[in-house]
């Protein structure tokens, strides 16, 4: 997995509550086999016109957005589906940043294993940064997951919560499975004993 | 100390733990369909990994899968590959899959209980939300991520977070006419879509009890409409009912055994929840969603509500958005709007007691002439056991289409769709935009209340309809 570095971009704004995983990435698009080309499928419904071109009402295709790697956005973002073709398409689009009150909980998980780090702040924090991209579009933002820090050129500074292992993981682009593997041995152990008290399990 | 059902289960399958990691939570029972899975077997492949437990698994083929000319090729050439792929990893890695052709295919969360796969006390995931329909055994059984399935299939395992627990409790009787779907709208209507977030919910009280197998299924599988993980149910005398002599089940040597054991995993008695919600069965009346998220549910014989009646400008703008987008003006009756579709089916409402309820209202009735009706049973053994009962036989001659079982318009992947703006009556289990076909108008509903619809055209309140 990729190594989540301090970084300052562009921030784009979708203010919107409850943005549920069928609009992240519609049924249409959920076929494929492979974890990439989902970006542009992203937001499908919202995002373009019957005959493809960009609706310019969304709030994803305003120009001074372009390459934001941080989107700001509102309460319970990606609540529904449990799909993780959703993250692969945030993160396939450019994004490995979401700030929101709050995150429904697989795709909250289902972030960090894809390098997409999901910050969240209270409302009043969540309020000043919508106030300072809606005033300044285009505006940069630094996220620092070290310092667990957000910082604005309008002097905002934000400390977040995050959870110790998953911010190692992130900095390290630590892959689960190779550290879960470490503890074979408790694996089997657990799975010898299992056999011995609930033998039809195993049956 | 005192424990929850939830913390029981979770004691009994934590491999390892320590301060400053995830604990790693061991999983018993590890569930398949055709959308999620490919891209993990794919990170099998590149990283040289074994599937840990073969026996673990059952997998079935749902989503993508045609519910009439089942004989003749899929169409869709991509969901044809990812049907293609399922069956090929299954076969590497040899993998028990109920594909197409097998007489036991259907909705994998209609399946599995069918072979009594899961048991009470385990820790079942699949890369589905609705994985919480098992929770109805008393199982701990929540949705995963695909990364996550990767990393059952080579661990066994899943990293983990302790959840916090929720108790709604439904005490008293349900009124005549009222099922578990409706008492899983007026949940997710209390708590909201993010009211159970970071929560397992443990429902109990009276109502609950009483609720058959198949029911307890339907109220569980909507848990996660609340925002929860999980949702349990104690098992008791009805879960081991249900799973006696069923192909998966403890066969008799070990049935004594295996039942006392499952009988431990039930909440102490006076056991703190994080949180309490009590709801009172009688009050519950046949529910309806008029919104684009669960949540925006009423009764049916209430009114659409008016963004004026929210005071938070969020539920205000909410209001707004969901009614432009579903055709209605608020302060409209319920039993004004009319339908074009039925749908009866779904890991929801797709078992062989949802097609009884719902004949037993359209007997000898015809579908209204501005209907399209359709049922699909859950999988083939529902399917066959109705037509045994001659269930087929009465929708068909009310004006239904009688199909072969999968997800079908529950999320409109396999062509079964609506067309934009045409408005459906659903035993599903989601009305987001878009669900179940782009611009698709989504009503939840109870069998019952969807049968009813079929026939009048509009949603009637069937307390006092026949
Ligand atoms: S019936 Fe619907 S909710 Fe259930 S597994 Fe299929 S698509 Fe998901």
């Amino acid at each position: 997995m990729e190594v989540y570095k301090k970084h300052e971009s562009v921030v784009a704004l979708l203010n919107r509550i409850n943005v549920d995983t069928d609009q992240i990435i519609a049924k249409q698009f959920l076929k494929r086999v492979e974890r990439t080309g989902f970006g542009v499928h992203l937001f499908h419904d919202w995002r373009y016109n019957e005959d493809g071109s960009e609706k310019s009402d969304f709030e994803l295709n305003e120009p001074a957005y372009a390459g934001a790697s941080i989107l700001v956005t509102g309460d319970n973002f990606g609540c529904g589906s449990s799909r993780e073709h959703a993250p692969w398409a945030i993160k396939d689009y450019g994004f490995n940043t979401i700030i929101s009150t709050s995150f429904a909980d697989i795709f909250f998980s289902n972030c960090f294993k894809n390098g997409i780090l999901p910050i969240k702040v209270n409302e009043e924090e969540l309020a000043a940064l919508m106030q300072e991209i809606e005033g300044n579009k285009g505006v940069k933002f630094t996220i620092d997951l070290k310092q667990q820090e957000i910082s604005t050129p309008g002097g905002i500074k934000i400390q977040f919560e995050t959870d110790a292992f998953r911010k190692t993981s992130l900095l390290e682009g630590l892959d689960d499975i190779s550290w879960t593997l470490q503890h074979s041995d408790k694996i089997k152990a657990f799975e010898e004993k299992q056999k011995q008290e609930l033998p039809w399990l195993w049956k | 100390m005192k424990k929850t059902m939830y913390e029981k289960i979770w004691d009994a399958h934590l491999v390892h733990e320590q301060e400053g990691e995830t604990p790693l939570l061991y999983v018993d029972r590890h569930l398949m369909h055709e959308v999620t899975s490919p891209q993990a077997f794919e990170g099998l492949k590149v990283n040289n990994r074994p599937v840990h437990n073969p026996k673990s698994i059952l997998a079935t083929m749902d989503h993508c899968v045609p519910t009439k000319n089942r004989d003749q090729p899929i169409q869709d050439p991509i969901a044809k590959k990812q049907i293609e792929t399922m069956a090929d990893n299954c076969r590497t890695h040899n993998l028990n899959l109920y594909d197409m052709e097998n007489k036991f295919n259907g909705v994998i969360h209609i399946v599995v209980p069918e072979h009594g796969f899961v048991h009470p006390g385990m820790v079942v995931v699949c890369g589905d939300s609705h994985t919480a329909t098992h929770g109805a055994f008393g199982a701990l059984a929540f949705g995963i991520g695909t990364s996550e399935v990767e990393h059952v299939l080579s661990t066994q395992t899943l990293q983990q977070k302790k959840a916090k627990t929720m108790l709604i409790q439904v005490n008293g009787e349900l009124k005549s006419g009222i099922t578990a779907k409706d008492i899983a709208l007026a949940v997710v209507g209390q708590i909201g879509t993010a009211g159970g977030t970071g929560y397992v919910i443990e429902f109990a009280g009276s109502a609950v009890k009483s609720l058959s197998m198949e029911a307890r299924m339907t109220l569980c599988n909507m848990a996660i409409e609340g925002g929860a993980r999980a949702g349990l149910i104690a098992p008791d005398e009805t879960t081991f009912e249900y799973l006696q002599g069923k192909e998966f089940a403890p066969q008799t040597e070990d049935w004594e055994k295996a039942v006392a054991y499952w009988k431990t995993f039930t909440s102490d008695e006076g056991v703190q929840y994080d949180q309490t919600v009590i709801l009172k069965a009688g009050e519950i009346a046949p529910q309806v969603t008029w919104g684009t998220s669960p949540d925006q549910v009423t009764a049916v014989d209430q009114l659409v509500p008016a963004p004026e009646d929210f005071d938070d400008p969020n539920l205000k703008q909410n209001c707004e958005e969901a009614l432009a987008y579903m055709g209605l003006k608020g302060k409209v009756k319920i039993t004004d709007i009319p339908i074009d579709i039925v749908f009866l089916g779904s890991c929801t409402n797709g078992r062989i007691e949802d097609f009884r309820a719902a004949a037993a209202l359209i007997k000898g009735k015809k579908v209204h002439e501005n209907v399209v009706a359709i049922a699909v049973p859950g999988s083939y053994p529902v399917k066959e056991q109705a037509e045994r009962e001659g269930l087929d036989k009465i929708f068909l001659e009310a004006g239904w289409e009688w199909r072969e079982p999968g997800c079908s318009m529950c999320l409109a992947m396999n062509g079964d769709e609506l067309s934009e703006g045409q408005r459906c009556a659903s035993t599903s289990n989601r009305n987001f935009e878009g669900r179940q076909g782009k611009g698709g108008r989504t009503h939840l509903v109870s069998p019952a209340m969807a049968a009813a619809a079929s026939v009048e055209g509009k949603f009637v309140d069937i307390r006092n309809w026949n």
